[in-house]
């Protein structure tokens, strides 16, 4: 292959090196290759995972031609997945695409270890039962699961793995770790080494708002007790006293420290998310222990001992008007603090592995530093069994899905897509899979949905008819549209879980293709 | 129950043939709308990249036999991460063709004629052609222009209401990174891209004295050498983004403008990223938008089911989010509304009108051309037609337009000012004045 790293430039800039490893080191089994899982397995090929497996039993049919773009018409009767696995074998030549011609309802029931070689499953298109099953045997092998189904307009996608841990979930806008409300010693020290009134118009426009603010906060608590500015009022006089010490009404870094006066006023300490995983009973560690959780507990420890509150700092600072000079020295300043931190939760943590009877250096500096650099950012996501949730959704949310307007639809089509697969157990096909007798398919399906609602402790809730009616009418089409946008949903997911970078959603994803107002439901 | 016989568009019947509660109002299930989508129906994919390779695909799988793509690129290696239907020996050829040709490979019955060439080629009669144009695009500009063209067509009744023979739908889609939208425009009902241009805020660029003076990233650095030094040393040569030899000199000199000042972070790649303003992208996402849009077209044509009102936005970032908002028109759009009046004397030549158009402060034209009814009054270029067309500048426009009192007119040029032109098209509602039947009490609530 000529040129990886030209080749996968676009997404390198996305996920970096690292995430591209941990994509190219992965290996994928696709079961069911219909237009949702062919979309899926395509977007990750083209990303290039290290391999893939289609799984499945069928035979190529005409009606296959139309909705799945990896066929074409010279297989027709021949081996679908060998079929899939060749075109996608097409896209790109480093990865290693291999088939199985069995049917994954099977492959479930006889070889439940066969799935624990991979490093997650994506499984399309499976009814509830053998979702059931397939979710059981992945989770005891600790293999990550998502499920992707289209069905007419509708469709969903759900992840199913135990815990997933981000260190690196790049939001898109977070707040930038300046400490402008806490400032530790020497910065400190270095702001009161420069002087805001000097005379000198040009070295005083470009004076950083950092040092601005840090000298004005300390002005304003030598006047007020020792306070920071708290009220309405305080805000609003602070801002007047930095507007008041303009010279010039061009000068950017006075604006810039206006703007970001709240940052000295901000609450100190940690956010409520990062409190909630450092309470999170993971992390009272043991030797078997993930690293993340063995971070979490030097985390704890440090914000109680030499980080007075705060988590080690992350050591960089925003684009800011400014002299050269004056910026690249608090460029210093920060980094040489966030160093600092990085050494003590270095200490920690090598000290608890010690203490749970694991090697010292066992996880490498560069993931600590990493850790050190997110450590405001990192994210926990856990995932209920899909039978659990099944047999008993969480109750409160689900009556509110049922009577909020915005998610009728939505919380609809889940009710509809679970009675379809029951409607399938009893009848052998799906509502409205076959021409005619449709007034008796929605009739039935009808019965089930309401059965269906009074098992999910929600009696006398109901349906529309139009809602009814309307999934009949798909009678289990898997449009290509759907199914690329539902495949593109999971190839997403999917790549967010291999990089163990971004935040995967939570919850089961609701396709709406009649309005496109989607939702994610938490059951 | 009967088992269907085996059909290719054994899925697509199903939202095609039955009927349904929650449709368009139009909707006529049954096997002539089919059919009718395969012979008559024509759709234009503008783009033939990440999204446009996607849409190729989506909407040849979804019941349409008449595509065309047009785009002007052709195929790099960073390509190939994403844009499925190229392959590394097709670097250097035209995206449009090879696009086209390998869904026509797959797709059984599937036309697909491509165009090889910029968006602002092609006349207006081209994109009147399609029953509905679907846009992959990346750039504000081509969106702002193919926006025009569609736009150009409408044409309001007596009661202001859009003529709907005249309504070219659009279905627009745009993706960075984990987010990206799809979006559907019903000219003269929805908002067009025009109405809601304030949804793409300009680049911001930097300061040149922060470049020249006082530089504090890798960035500042870098532009410094494409913007102050490159000019400084190789006079009046242009600086060639393609050329590796160019962009290999801009990341030595920023590299060496880092190390003068101190400032870390400069690489090859972010050279490439900061002067080229790469946009990061990935096959999922762009699969993601690509099929809201073909669905969004199928909507649209067949009527099968309701569609998206009228902006849909994806962030897969942290989670999943979708929302779907619907704008408002901006009434007073120069672009979809009923067009800029202009009052003219019967005696105003063309060369005239084009001169004041030029000082129009609605419109800051330059470089006009002009047509009416699809006959070219003057075109600026290609040099054959300015020829052709050069001994109209000295007739009167009332003569050129077969003495209509009232009717639209559509004009080419050069919006903006300063480095800021782009293409533009604007559509003209001329009135000629002291003509029986147009009074002023008439034009009253037109302006």
């Amino acid at each position: 292959m000529a040129e990886p790293k030209t080749k996968y430039d676009r997404q390198l800039r996305i996920w970096g090196e690292q995430g591209q490893e941990a994509l190219e080191k992965s290996s994928i089994c696709l079961l069911n290759c219909g237009p949702t899982g062919s979309e899926t397995l395509k977007n990750l090929v083209l990303g290039g995972v290290g391999s893939v497996t289609v799984v499945d039993g069928s035979k190529l049919e005409l009606g296959d031609l139309g909705n799945n773009f990896m066929v074409d018409e010279s297989s027709v009767g021949q081996s679908k997945a060998k079929t899939v696995c060749a075109f996608l074998q097409e896209l790109n030549d480093a990865v290693k695409a291999k088939f199985i011609e069995e049917h994954p309802e099977a492959l479930i029931e006889s070889n439940p270890s066969f799935f624990s070689q991979f490093t997650l499953v994506v499984a399309t298109q499976l009814v509830e039962d053998s979702m059931v099953k397939l979710d059981k045997i992945c989770r005891d092998a600790n293999v990550m699961l998502i499920f992707a189904r289209s069905y007419g307009l509708t469709g969903f996608v759900r992840i199913s793995v135990k815990e997933h841990a981000v260190i690196e979930s790049k939001p898109d806008h977070f707040l930038d770790d300046l400490r402008l409300n806490n400032p530790w010693p020497e910065l400190r020290r270095f702001a009161e080494t420069i002087d805001l009134d000097v005379a000198d118009p040009v070295v005083h426009k470009h004076t950083p708002y950092v040092i601005i603010l840090i000298k004005m906060a300390e002005e304003w608590a030598k006047s007020h007790g020792g306070t920071l500015p708290s009220t309405r009022e305080d805000k609003k006089e602070f801002k007047d006293l930095i507007k008041a010490r303009m010279i010039a009404s061009d000068e950017d870094n006075y604006k810039e420290a206006m703007e970001a006066s709240f940052k000295v006023f901000a609450p100190r300490g940690i956010s409520p998310s990062l409190q909630q995983i450092i309470n999170d009973s993971s992390s009272e560690v043991n030797s078997n222990s993930s690293e993340f959780w063995v971070m979490v507990a030097a985390l704890k420890e440090f914000i109680a001992n030499e980080g007075g509150g705060e988590v080690p700092l992350e050591g960089s600072i925003p684009d800011m008007t400014s002299s050269t000079e004056l910026y690249v020295t608090l460029q210093k300043i920060y980094q040489a603090k966030a160093e600092t931190d990085f050494l003590a939760m270095e200490q920690r943590v090598k000290k608890i592995l010690k203490r749970i009877g694991r090697d010292p250096d066992s996880i490498s500096k560069a993931n600590i530093k990493s850790f050190c650099k997110n450590a405001r950012k990192v994210k926990v996501c856990r995932y209920r069994l899909i039978e659990d949730e099944f047999n008993s959704p969480v109750q409160p949310e689900l009556q509110k899905y049922l009577t909020d307007e915005d998610y009728s639809v939505a919380v609809g089509f889940y009710i509809l897509l679970r009675s379809a697969d029951r409607y399938a157990a009893n009848y052998n096909s799906f509502p409205g899979q076959f021409d005619g007798e449709m007034d008796e398919d929605i009739s039935r399906l009808k019965t089930i949905a309401v059965a269906l609602l009074g098992d999910l402790g929600c009696n006398g809730s109901t349906l529309t008819e139009d809602l009814i009616n309307e999934m009949c009418r798909y009678g289990a089409a898997e449009l290509h549209a759907v199914a690329a946008f539902v495949g593109g949903i999971a190839s997403q997911e999917v790549i967010k879980l291999i990089t163990k970078q971004f935040v995967p959603m939570c919850g089961t994803f609701i396709f709406n293709g009649i309005d496109h107002k989607s939702q994610l439901l938490s059951l | 129950m009967t088992a269907a016989t085996p059909s290719r568009s054994r899925d697509l019947d199903k939202l095609l043939l039955r009927p349904g509660h929650l449709v368009g109002p139009n909707f006529e299930p049954g096997p002539e709308l089919r059919e009718d989508i395969k012979e008559y129906v024509k759709v234009l994919v503008v783009g033939a990249g990440g999204l446009g390779c996607e849409l190729l695909k989506d909407l040849a799988l979804s019941g349409f036999r008449n595509l065309d793509v047009i785009d002007m690129d052709r195929i790099e290696v960073t390509n190939l991460n994403r844009q499925f239907l190229f392959r590394l020996e097709d670097v250097g050829k035209p995206k449009a063709e090879v696009a086209a040709k390998r869904v026509m490979e797959r797709v059984g019955g599937v036309n697909i004629m491509s165009h090889f060439c910029r968006i602002e080629d092609k006349p207006l009669d081209f994109y009147s052609d399609f029953s509905i144009i679907v846009l992959g695009l990346d750039s504000i500009e081509a969106r702002s222009y193919i926006n025009a063209v569609a736009c150009s067509f409408l044409e309001y009744d007596t009661d202001d209401n859009p003529r709907e023979e005249t309504v070219k739908p659009m279905v627009d889609g745009g993706t960075e990174g984990f987010k990206g939208h799809a979006r559907i425009i019903m000219p003269g009902t929805t908002p067009c891209f025009e109405c809601t241009i304030w949804l793409f805020p300009p680049q911001v660029k930097f300061p040149l004295c922060t470049l020249a003076e006082t530089p504090r990233t890798a960035a500042h650095c870098i532009e410094y050498a494409h913007l102050i030094k490159w000019d400084e040393v190789h006079s009046g040569k242009t600086f060639d983004p393609d050329n590796p030899e160019h962009m290999q000199w801009v990341y030595s000199e920023a590299v060496k403008r880092a190390e003068l000042f101190g400032i870390p972070g400069v690489t090859y790649s972010l050279t490439q990223g900061v002067v080229k303003n790469i946009i990061p992208a990935i096959a999922s996402t762009n699969a993601i938008i690509s099929a809201a849009c073909a669905l969004e077209t199928l909507k649209i044509i067949s009527g099968c089911s309701r569609t998206l009102t009228n902006y849909l936005t994806y962030n897969g970032v942290e989670g999943l989010h979708t929302k779907v908002t619907e704008f408002v028109r901006d009434r007073e759009c120069l672009v979809c509304g009923p067009g800029v009046l202009i009052e003219l004397d019967t005696s105003i030549t063309l060369r005239k009108f084009i001169d004041l158009l030029e000082g129009h402060p609605g419109l800051l034209l330059s470089r006009v051309s002009v047509t009416h009814r699809g006959k070219n009054l003057y075109m600026q270029a290609p040099p054959v037609l300015e020829e052709m067309t050069r001994s109209n500048l000295d007739v009167p426009l009332f003569d050129l337009m077969d003495k209509i009192p009232k009717d639209i007119v559509h004009v080419n040029g050069m919006a903006g000012k300063g480095d800021k032109k782009q293409s533009c098209l604007r559509k003209l509602r001329v009135v000629f004045n002291g003509i029986d039947g147009v009074t002023d009490v008439d034009m009253a609530g037109g302006a």
